[in-house]
């Protein structure tokens, strides 16, 4: 028993925030394994902390201040002043969340739909199987981003839910035809046979055997998912065709309409919410490279 | 041979399975029968692509037969219907499958502790976790993996091929299978390693009892592993010849039976020189869409004879004590009677 008992996984702390914090130190070790990964997540953590935070220490600015109208980066103002007069950080740091919230609740919602879908078609495989393939070939054709354009002039897209359930479920068919693929590669690998002569279940068999093999691949997936909702969410808002209070995209719109065609002053207006969004995008491009070593222990070498 | 008898612990009664659509049908396993008695080792001997795995995995319940019975315990597995059968359960865990490619039969995101706890843990054969690593650590030395620290934490990519086939044999073993069936164990682990890796599958019948289904296309590995045992020699689809090992070494009857032994190599060079050399009529195998009439060896068989081979298939008869073979030359000088 003493041998044993020394061989045993995860001895020691048992009571909750003692387990908790191990479990953060074990998540940063793991993430800071890939340096590139690392900076990515770190990051993507200011990004989180500086929209939801920085809200906090940064005042928001409401009235406009025609003396001070496309000032350049100063003290008063790190990152000069809009077309009104306003300071341009302040409007970064408060326009964040709504591009992150929708960014991440798109990312969950299509890798669900994704995932459930692929793996519940190769799984059940017949006729089931045969429809959805066949839907989602005929999605793929759709152009999605014109057709989102006409669907935001019939329906009111002002909630921040709808418009990421609707970008997920024009988004599905993409991740459905890889996660189906995958499946069917490992259901027939010799492990799921030997799980099946073990009789270990079909429950089992999806979230222990195959799942595990597929993660890495899902949280990349979902990093992409998360990019491209971003690209789809500004698009919309840049060509002013979803009113959502003033948000990095209102920002680029504001800035190319009120100025920036015209005057080289406006430059730190609309490169702020640019370089915003290009950040952030790098941020979760990168940090999906630790994703992936996490997930993939063939990847963690030493 | 009467595979459903109490004699045999598990054994197949003309079993058939074949692949494909309607259109393109593939008969890979053609009327197969034998039997294994309890501790025993039958050693399913062929070319690749004879049938041995399909038929394997039949025997294993991890392929339903086109027709046929598989037999477990003197019960049939599958009921008349085509669905599993009352004991189905204690079929299933009674007889476990080791897989050919040691690379692809353990889950790469799982460490060896986690994939041999999880049957024990599944089948509350284990009381809590504690008793799990206990027993997952009496396995793995079983198997002779030891000292265990170094490997009941790695993933198994970090371990060798010998290494992990050694964990696939422990796998099994967790839900105490009275059956064993070793689809090619050894054949793709290095040479060196091999033995070792033998020697402890006999080990686990000679101490555990395990019965085998020894399925390899290695004559030399079959009369390493199965000398007290038995061999069935397929040819595509079907047994030609079955008959205990030292006799099938000695005398072979079947013609592939004496052609497949003519083509192990001997270390001793005066063997070679003074050894019988089978002349085959043909090197090709045929293909499995297109079968020759008759014996399905005929068009490469030495023997063949005009009007008899090519028209009227030989059925398997038996020639002597648990001997049979399926040639209607071999039967005949032998005086079988059909």
């Amino acid at each position: 028993m003493t041998t044993s008992q020394a061989l045993m996984p995860k001895t020691g702390i048992r009571y909750w925030p003692g387990r908790f914090v191990r479990g953060i130190g074990r998540f940063l070790k793991l993430m800071s394994r890939n340096k590139t990964g690392f900076v990515g997540f770190l990051l993507f953590l200011g990004f989180v902390l500086m929209t939801t935070v920085g809200t906090l220490l940064v005042p928001k600015v409401t009235s406009a201040d025609i003396t001070a109208i496309y000032e350049p980066p100063s003290k008063a103002h790190w990152l000069g002043t809009d077309s009104q007069g306003k300071d341009i950080l302040s409007q970064i740091v408060h326009g964040g969340w709504d591009i992150l919230q929708m960014a991440l609740l798109t990312g969950i919602i299509s890798t669900f739909i994704g995932v459930a879908l692929g793996s519940l078609s190769a799984l059940v495989g017949g006729g089931f199987d045969a429809f959805l393939t066949m839907l989602a070939d005929i999605w793929l054709t759709i152009p999605r981003f014109p057709l989102l354009a006409v669907l935001a002039t019939l329906v009111k897209l002002d909630n921040m839910l709808f418009l990421a359930l609707l970008l997920s479920v024009l988004s599905w068919a993409g991740l459905y035809r890889s996660i189906r693929a995958q499946v069917f590669s490992i259901k027939e690998r010799d492990y799921i046979e030997a799980a099946t002569a073990l009789d270990l279940g079909m429950w089992h068999i999806i979230f222990s055997e195959v799942l595990p093999n597929m993660l890495s691949y899902i949280a990349i997936s979902f990093t992409f998912g998360m990019t491209s909702a971003i690209y789809a969410q500004v698009g919309l808002v840049f060509l002013g065709l979803v009113p959502l209070t003033r948000n990095w995209g209102v920002m680029i719109n504001l800035a190319w309409t009120q100025g920036a065609i015209f005057f080289k002053d406006s430059v730190y207006f609309i490169m702020a919410p640019v370089t915003a969004i290009a950040l952030f995008q790098l941020s979760i491009v990168w940090m999906s490279r630790s994703l992936e070593e996490i997930f993939n222990p063939r990847l963690r070498t030493g | 041979m009467n595979a459903g008898s109490g004699e045999y612990l598990i054994g197949a009664r003309n079993l058939v399975r074949m692949f494909g659509s309607r259109r393109e049908r593939v008969t890979a396993v053609e009327d197969v029968s034998f039997g294994i008695r309890e501790g025993e080792v039958v050693c399913l001997v062929g070319e690749s692509g004879c049938g041995k795995t399909t038929t394997g995995k039949m025997i294993a319940g991890l392929l339903k037969p086109t027709t046929g019975q598989v037999f477990y315990a003197g019960k049939s597995v599958w009921n008349p219907r085509g669905d599993r059968g009352e004991d189905f359960k204690k079929f299933r865990l009674g007889v476990q499958i080791i897989h050919q490619d040691p690379y692809a039969s353990l889950n790469p995101s799982h460490t060896i502790y986690q994939i041999m706890s999880a049957p024990l843990l599944h089948h509350k054969l284990v009381a809590n976790t504690h008793e799990a690593l206990d027993r997952v650590i009496e396995l793995l030395t079983t198997v002779g993996l030891s000292p265990v620290e170094d490997f009941l934490y790695k993933y198994p990519h970090q371990l060798s091929g010998g290494q992990r086939q050694r964990v696939s044999v422990a796998r099994a073993l967790t839900v105490n299978p009275r059956v064993i069936v070793a689809d090619e164990a050894v054949s793709m682990v290095d040479v060196s390693i091999r033995v070792g890796l033998l020697n402890m599958m006999a080990d686990l019948k000679r101490n555990l009892g395990v019965t085998y289904l020894f399925i390899t296309h290695d004559l030399a590995v079959a009369k390493f592993f199965a000398w007290e045992g038995h061999i069935a020699v397929m040819y595509v689809g079907s047994i030609v010849e079955f008959a205990s090992t030292p006799q099938l070494i000695n005398n072979p009857l079947h013609p592939y039976s004496k052609a497949l032994l003519a083509a192990v190599p001997e270390a001793d060079p005066e063997l070679t020189r003074s050894k019988a050399r089978v002349e085959l009529r043909s090197q090709d195998i045929p293909s499995l869409l297109a079968l020759p009439s008759g014996c399905r060896f005929h068009p490469r068989c030495p023997y063949f004879e005009p009007g008899l081979c090519d028209v009227k298939r030989p059925e398997l008869l038996p020639i002597g004590e648990n001997r049979y073979v399926a040639c209607h030359v071999a039967a005949r000088e032998a005086g079988a009677v059909s």
